[in-house]
């Protein structure tokens, strides 16, 4: 299933801004950081289509998925 | 000694009198310092009805018990003062050098009285305290002046805080610079010292403060700083990409003010990143006193080298005015720094600007300037300059978004709260954020309880933005104790590795206590009830505790927040049943005999 995936912050460095990836369905965003060699553990805020979610979530087709290592700033 | 130097400095422009008196430390205690005693102070020295541009209003420049010290961070200090902007107490932050210095040339706190007859600057080195002519910096703009005066103190380690030609000008939004690059930006205290007629104050300070318990504060310390440098956002994130490092993730989450608070999502967002400043613009890191995070950006252009812009700024001039151009935004922010002119207001009141227009409500022919349309790079740097300059119709737009709303007949179109505008979170899809928008006592501000470390962030625990369950306590909570770390001296962002335990244990050994958590957090408290009561004796009262209407009642149109209102009614009695107010949202009696105030 198509699924296009935004990095930011540090998880850009040797990997890309965004892309459209295939996975297969039932996919969850752990087997997502896995294949794209993230730790879940930096892995600190994942939005699915801007929803906050775990790395449990089952993917959808479609979906937009967003990977930030931890931050902050104000 | 004990953090505090025990002194006050109490300089009068109108008769020329300087004292300096001793600071009672039990009373200082009390209120930490910074902040919190700048509001005792104040409270207790002035009339919360006066005017703030008369004379009788004061300013406070205040320390608290940790500037200066070897805590990390120990940079801060407090600008306190009634807010010509908002009508409330103002109390605006700045890093840099300048409160340390200060510290150390031997004061807490700097009390300014009345008026000069004509521009001065105040010399402080050490004991040698002096009023100055400044009727050659008069109109100068804030890094020639800077220059000038430290070139006039003959002293590469003088501070120099200093306002612009916008606070000269009283401009509402103006206001106050040290060490070149860092502000007191909000509530328009700049305007306050450009009343009085008072330009600069140059500090140099030989001195040092000494902890109460020196062996327990360097163990202490120790663990501190070894917290903040393991913690990935201090350690990693903010020295790597700056605060602008939350564009994105705003972005992502849908809510980022786009075309002031039109829309809450910015298609090319990333193109102002805090990744594209680091990657085209930025050429180190900059850190304030003791600081280890070093989140300041050194950025280039055009040949110039300065600093920032931060993240409020880039949201302010980006997508709350629809432009995308990352250079147009640091050329804006460059005129703010010149001028003296707060980012997030000038960027907000030319949103709330370019909305009239657009609506046909500001017309074309009575502008003579560029066209305030949303996405034009031109009109956000050039209206910053005017605004600066005070120059035709800038000079209107320089007193902010609430009296242009109001003069056009459309209130509803300044995105501000008590008159403050609001900074870059749209509060329809941070329901705590936005209760704490609506109940700040300086008004809409984001560093009064930064909900947006809970609500989005996951620091220190991830919350569900949208609920509502347990925010008023959260909101609580989160103001408390940022009026702690305000009033100690230190900066915020360490509230993103420590606990309220460390500040705890960094206030004991230094000062010389043995408080327990919860007295410090109740010290907070007090700070804010203090807060409140001056707005009430101002006449800023409950009724002013409220949003927007657009927040309230028009969803957000679409995104990732798609659908959303902030739901405030819900929220604000669970607040004041928190606060132990009253239903109408007023200090209860018994709550104030608690805190011993009154």
């Amino acid at each position: 299933m198509p699924v296009e995936v935004r990095l930011f912050a540090t998880f850009r460095e040797g990997r890309f801004k965004e892309k459209q990836m295939e996975f297969p369905q039932a996919s969850s965003l752990a087997d997502l950081l896995e294949h794209l060699q993230i730790a879940e553990t930096e892995a600190r805020i994942l939005l699915v289509n801007g929803t906050a979610v775990s790395a449990e979530h089952k993917l959808a087709p479609h979906d937009v998925v967003s990977i930030f290592p931890p931050m902050a700033g104000g | 000694m004990s953090g505090y130097c025990g002194k006050i400095l109490r300089i009068n422009l109108d008769t020329g009198e300087i004292n300096k008196e001793d600071l009672d430390l039990e009373l200082a205690k009390k209120f930490i310092g910074g902040r919190g005693l700048g509001t005792y102070f104040l409270s207790e020295q002035i009339d919360p009805a006066i005017e703030p541009l008369d004379r009788a209003n004061k300013i406070i420049f205040a320390t608290g018990p940790l500037t200066g010290s070897q805590a990390p961070t120990a940079s801060r200090y407090m600008v306190v003062t009634k807010s010509p902007l908002s009508g409330t107490v103002a109390s605006s932050n700045s890093g840099g050098f300048w409160g340390a210095e200060l510290k150390h040339a031997g004061y807490d706190l700097i009390i300014v009285e009345g008026k000069s007859e004509k521009p001065c600057y105040i010399y402080i080195n050490d004991n040698t305290v002096e009023i100055r002519d400044a009727e050659n910096y008069w109109g100068k703009l804030v890094w020639e002046t800077t220059d000038l005066l430290a070139a006039e103190a003959a002293d590469p380690k003088a501070r120099i805080l200093t306002i612009g030609p916008a606070g000269e000008k009283m401009s509402l939004l103006a206001c106050i610079m040290n060490d070149k690059y860092r502000a007191a930006g909000r509530s328009g205290v700049g305007a306050v010292m450009g009343s009085k007629n008072l330009k600069a104050i140059v500090v140099r300070g030989t001195g040092k403060t000494e902890p109460a318990k020196a062996d327990q504060t360097k163990e202490i310390l120790k663990g501190i700083r070894k917290e903040i440098q393991e913690n990935d956002v201090t350690a990693k994130g903010l020295p790597t990409y700056g605060t602008a490092v939350l564009v994105n993730v705003i972005n992502e989450s849908g809510i980022y003010p786009t075309n002031n608070f039109q829309r809450s999502y910015f298609e090319t967002a990333d193109l102002t990143s805090g990744e594209t400043l680091a990657e085209k613009y930025l050429v180190k890191n900059v850190a304030c006193y003791r600081c280890p995070i070093a989140c300041g950006r050194r950025s280039r252009l055009d040949g110039i080298e300065t600093e920032g812009p931060e993240y409020e700024t880039i949201w302010a001039y980006g997508a709350n005015c629809g432009v995308d151009d990352l250079p147009a935004i640091i050329r804006a922010n460059n005129w703010c720094n010149e001028y003296g002119l707060d980012t997030i207001s000038t960027g907000a009141t030319i949103a709330c600007a370019m909305e009239l227009y657009e609506k046909g409500i500001i017309k074309p022919d009575e502008i003579n300037g560029p066209a305030l349309k949303f996405g034009s790079a031109e009109a956000i740097v050039e209206w910053t300059r005017k605004m600066g300059a005070g120059e035709g119709f800038g000079a209107k737009l320089a007193n902010g978004s609430y009296q242009l709303g109001q003069e056009y007949g459309a209130p509803e179109l300044s995105m501000s709260v008590k008159k403050l505008e609001m900074p870059a979170y749209d509060p329809r899809g941070v329901q705590g954020h936005g209760l704490q928008y609506a109940t700040s006592n300086r008004g809409g501000c984001h560093v009064r309880g930064y909900m947006i470390a809970p609500e989005i962030l996951g620091i220190p625990e991830k919350l569900d933005r949208f609920s509502l369950d347990g925010k008023a306590l959260w909101v609580k909570a989160f103001q408390d104790l940022t009026a702690v770390i305000d009033s100690l001296g230190l900066c915020l962002f360490t509230s993103f590795a420590l606990t309220a335990d460390d500040y705890k244990d960094m206030f004991n050994a230094i000062v010389g206590e043995d408080w327990t958590t919860e007295a410090l957090l109740e010290a907070g408290d007090r700070i804010w009830n203090l807060e409140r009561i001056f707005n009430l004796k101002a006449g800023v009262g409950p009724e002013e505790d409220k949003l927007p209407s657009r927040l309230l009642n028009d969803p957000i149109p679409d995104g990732p927040s798609k659908g959303h209102v902030h739901r405030l009614p819900d929220l604000l009695p669970k607040y004041y049943q928190e606060r132990g107010w009253t239903e109408e949202g007023i200090p209860a009696e018994a709550k104030l005999a608690q805190l011993g105030i009154t």
